[in-house]
């Protein structure tokens, strides 16, 4: 029985990938790290997923599009619990996710620790040379920097 | 358990009203990006006040077997039941004075946070820690905006200076603990905000200098707000925020 709930775990997460993030497409829900823990509890699965910013407008996106994607693949009873503690990080964003996002044209976060004073790195071209425009961008998540190389302007995935 | 649940709704109600007033910024801020900003810290503000209003809601039905939810809170509540700050629902004049409310707000809500993530209420402390993180960012956004206006053009200075002396007789409610905040404070849970105010002058002292603004003299506090006596703006307020609801009873998306 624990080996077969294994098994189902697995499953479940191999799911989980297949979700991706409204806003950045690119991204799954488990290259964000927004998913936390997946529980069985007889019949029923409980997905823990804890929000990226307080007023995210995804997240209730991310609730549905993770509820249908389980009911498509036959599992009925699934609750999809979300807590605050401890608080979302970008540091748990998944190195490949960091990737994704450069190729997407979306400059990944630093890692906390690092000092936040130097700029992000152009994603177009790669200079350290840029400037940051607005703390706020498109999204809750992204600034808004430009290149002083190739003048691009750019998001950057704020570090959180 | 009342006192409790008032202090949450103290926490959640001035977070609503300001967003309430930032939000009518949406589509007429004075470039894109400041557009985009005011309604980003809007954002953040709105999603920590549904925290609060959840954990209220879950707290009332508990204790009384009511059926509240963050809505019924935000939107069924009367004028004398909101326990907001009455910095929160000044006006927002011109954009010197949006900006040095959010500045004031934001910099209490940073000390405030900053102690209230080690409360020994569990979800408070959570709620708390997850804002700080959006909090920090406020505070270097409108900060950046006082020191730009005040040390800008003439004009600039002259209407920030007229915003800060319109503001300044709310800041002080920020703390002063209404009767529900100090018995809270008692059980570790409430941060006692007499404890913030020399942080919270010593950092407005360093940016008003920086922006080349006088700090206004220590004059008449204006209190009530966290007791539900407001200004009359409330009632505009909430004749607004509340409107659908109280036309069309229970309408849904
Ligand atoms: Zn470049």
């Amino acid at each position: 029985m624990v080996v077969e709930n294994n098994i189902i775990i697995e499953a479940l997460w191999v799911l989980l990938e297949q979700v991706p993030d409204p806003e950045i497409p690119v991204l799954s829900i488990l290259d964000l790290g927004i998913v936390r823990d997946v529980q069985m509890h007889g019949e029923q699965i409980e997905i823990i997923i804890t929000p990226t910013y307080s007023g995210c407008p995804a997240m209730d996106a991310i609730s549905m599009d993770i509820r249908l994607k389980l009911i498509e693949n036959g599992f009925k009873d699934v609750k999809i619990t979300s807590i605050l503690s401890p608080a979302w990080t970008t540091d748990w964003m998944t190195q490949e996710g960091k990737i994704k996002l450069k190729k997407y044209g979306i400059a990944p976060p630093k890692m906390s620790g690092n000092s936040s004073d130097s700029s992000p790195v152009c994603p177009q071209c790669s200079s350290a040379d840029t400037k940051l425009l607005s703390q706020f961008g498109s999204t809750a998540c992204k600034a808004l920097y430009q290149c002083n190389d190739c003048k691009e302007p750019f998001d950057y995935f704020k570090c959180h | 358990m009342d006192q409790l649940i008032n202090y949450i709704l103290h926490l959640a109600d001035s977070n609503l009203i300001l967003t309430q007033r930032n939000a009518a910024w949406c589509g007429h801020g004075p470039i894109l990006e400041q557009d985009i900003a005011i309604t980003n810290i809007t954002l953040d503000l709105i999603g920590q006040s549904r925290n609060f209003y959840q954990y209220a809601a879950k707290l009332i039905n508990e204790t009384s077997g009511k059926e509240e939810t963050e809505d019924s809170l935000a939107y069924l509540r009367t004028e004398r039941e909101f326990k907001n700050l009455l910095l929160a629902e000044q006006e927002n004049g011109d954009w010197a004075q949006t900006i040095a409310r959010q500045f004031f707000y934001s910099l209490y809500q940073y000390f405030l946070y900053e102690k209230l993530q080690h409360s020994k209420d569990e979800q408070l402390a959570a709620i708390a820690a997850k804002s700080l993180k959006e909090v920090t960012y406020h505070v270097n956004w409108s900060s950046e905006w006082m020191i730009r206006l005040g040390d800008g053009t003439t004009e600039s200075k002259e209407r920030l200076t007229n915003a800060v002396a319109t503001l300044w007789p709310y800041t002080g409610e920020m703390f002063l603990p209404a009767n529900y905040e100090s018995a809270m404070i008692a059980e570790g849970i409430a941060v006692d905000v007499i404890e913030l105010k020399n942080d919270w002058i010593k950092k407005v002292t360093s940016f008003f200098e920086e922006a080349t603004i006088a700090l206004p003299e220590n004059g008449f506090m204006q209190t009530g707000g966290k007791n539900g006596v407001h200004t009359e703006k409330l009632g505009y307020i909430l004749s607004d925020l509340q409107y659908l609801q109280r036309t069309y009873p229970n309408a849904t998306w």
